[in-house]
């Protein structure tokens, strides 16, 4: 029998498949510590993004005209998606550093922490994803109709990308953590501007509404930039739209037109999404012979 | 694994061909940001360099036991890490015809959080083992590290003698063709450690070669038969174990004594210093 079934060149990404078993028990770490020694353990999970919404919901539809059909449907599932890959990228940001004392003792793959993070990190996507079923059911008795379709399974197309756009920039950042240690914050600020071009409580339909006004007015018609901007260059609500496609959508009597999603849609998610994991896997594979000297 | 003799087989299991090693000890690490930008405008970002090996050679053959001897800061970790991989060589090539398993810090990827089973894994598989594998194992490991009653408890309860009883055990599973060990000995009571010791001569009996970092002659010329001694970074001697010991104690003693010599000559000057102080002040 051999240990190592397969040798794979030193540093390359490849060779994660060679740890693949140590992926398993990092993840499983992980979930284990996440939901061991709390009392609610899963419920919180569930309760968190819940109460969250409930917030949201109530305090959006007091501040908008305009009313979004389902709105803490189209609210949690946008809020979730945006959430996945946050907290994939914040938890990889430290993935390297905080195993610095390992590092230094053994030779591991260090593609394998940032890895082990971005995918537990889906992992509790998917088991918070029980919110959404619960506000589904809640909806479907309100309506007197079923909520659920055959649609909803497309999610796992969309999981897909966000998971492979995640890990590219999990990789960027948590290379760039071991040499600048601010990089955190100035994440934070550029997430949270992010959170705010995702059209998670608003709807893009009103930047297409505002703009005609502005052509009628004779101007330039900027609210249009700003919905183009959103919707071809902020790869976060791409996922978000494509997400709130096979979530919330089938749930609709009408569906509106911003809200459709195309194959330009799934092209441009896939694009971002390997792109980005070029990216990251690039400036990884570069700096990581340099990490043992600032760790 | 356990055929790794072809017909075109490798001459040397560890071959460390000219390997510099340098470090920046600038006297402030810059990590983050801001300070970057500030040192880049005043134009402070310097790189003071340090040099922990400088063009070392060491050519180790299969079934040998080497140990790296010399004083601290002499760069016998900074050996070990470039040999497991840990640290690349500025230049230079490290070349490594086998598995490695290094007890450099026994217990360095243990989770306190999870219980022993779950380390056992966990640690395993850092390691680069598979799970069947582990599994094929877990006994013979849980036995040897004699903590079956605790097996389901949190490592973070265990006392530091437990915590290395069980890294030793899993560094230990599998025969590797290259074992380095660097002063680890030194936990645990005399019991478990002489079963280290045991089991590492066992290793070498089977054909493991050794690579030993210790400040103990008497664990070295017990465990050894080659030696390098290094210095600053530099290899002094190199060869068989007898020769390279018996230079270096005597060395060592050399300075030793030398320094004592100095000691006894700079106390002397200051208490003849004291006496011409006092007899000043009996002539007041």
């Amino acid at each position: 029998m051999s240990v190592k079934p397969k040798e794979y060149k030193e540093g390359s990404f490849l060779e994660v498949f060679r740890y693949k078993d140590l992926l398993v028990q990092l993840v499983k770490r992980d979930i284990k510590l996440k939901y061991r020694r709390s009392f609610l353990g899963y419920v919180w999970s569930i309760l968190n993004p819940l109460l969250i919404m409930i917030i949201m919901a109530i305090v959006f539809s007091f501040l908008f005209k305009r009313e979004i059909t389902l709105f803490p449907i189209y609210l949690l599932a946008g809020r979730s998606m945006f959430e996945f890959i946050n907290t994939a990228v914040t938890k990889s940001l430290s993935a390297i550093t905080d195993n610095a004392s390992l590092l230094k003792k053994t030779y591991v793959s260090k593609f394998m922490f940032p890895l082990a993070k971005i995918t537990s990190s889906m992992v509790d996507f998917v088991f918070s994803m029980g919110a959404l079923v619960v506000v589904m059911i809640v909806f479907s008795v309100a309506e007197g109709r079923v909520l659920f379709s055959l649609q909803n399974l497309g999610i796992i197309i969309v999981v897909t990308e966000a998971y492979i756009f995640a890990l590219g920039l999990g990789f960027l950042m948590a290379q760039l953590h071991v040499f600048f240690r601010d990089i955190r914050y100035i994440y934070n600020a550029v997430s949270t501007m992010v959170l705010y071009c995702s059209a998670i409580f608003y709807d893009v339909g009103m930047f297409f509404e505002k703009a005609k006004d502005q052509v009628a007015a004779g101007s330039a018609p900027l609210a249009l930039y700003l919905a183009n901007f959103i919707e071809y260059l902020n790869p976060f609500y791409i996922y978000i739209k494509q997400f709130r496609y096979f979530i919330w959508t089938p749930g609709l009597e009408t569906i509106p037109q911003w809200a459709v999603v195309t194959p330009v849609d799934f092209l441009l998610g896939f694009g971002y999404a390997i792109l980005m994991f070029v990216i990251g896997v690039f400036f990884f594979r570069r700096a990581q012979n340099k990490f043992i000297l600032y760790i | 694994m356990e055929n790794i003799k072809n017909e075109n087989a490798p001459e040397y299991i560890v071959d460390v061909d000219n390997v510099t090693v340098r470090f920046n000890k600038a006297n402030q690490k810059v990590d983050n940001l801001k300070e970057y930008f500030v040192r880049l405008i005043r134009r402070q970002l310097m790189f003071q360099e340090f040099i922990a090996l400088k063009d070392v050679n060491l050519k180790i053959k299969k079934g040998e036991a080497w140990a790296i001897i010399g004083t601290n800061g002499s760069g016998k970790s900074t050996l070990l890490k470039v040999i497991s991989r840990i640290l690349k060589p500025y230049k230079g090539k490290v070349t490594v015809n086998g598995s490695i398993a290094s007890l450099i810090e026994l217990g360095a990827g243990i989770d306190p959080r999870l219980t022993a089973r779950e380390n056992i894994y966990l640690n395993g598989c850092i390691l680069g083992y598979t799970k069947q594998y582990i599994d094929e194992r877990f006994d013979a490991i849980v036995e040897f590290s004699e903590l079956e009653d605790f097996l389901d408890s949190p490592v973070q309860n265990f006392s530091s003698g437990m915590k290395s009883r069980l890294g030793f055990s899993v560094a230990t599973m599998v025969e590797p063709d290259v074992l380095i060990v660097d002063e680890v000995l030194s936990v645990g009571d005399v019991l478990f450690r002489k079963k280290c010791m045991n089991r590492m001569n066992e290793m070498l009996s089977r054909g493991t070669t050794l690579l030993f970092v210790s400040h103990n002659m008497a664990t070295v010329k017990s465990m050894c038969d080659k030696a390098i001694w290094l210095n600053k970074g530099e290899v002094v001697m190199s060869g068989d174990m007898e020769e390279v010991c018996n230079e270096y104690t005597a060395t060592i003693e050399a300075k030793k004594a030398k320094e004592k010599e100095e000691k006894l000559k700079k106390e002397k000057a200051l208490d003849m210093q004291a006496k011409a102080l006092k007899s000043k002040r009996a002539k007041k």
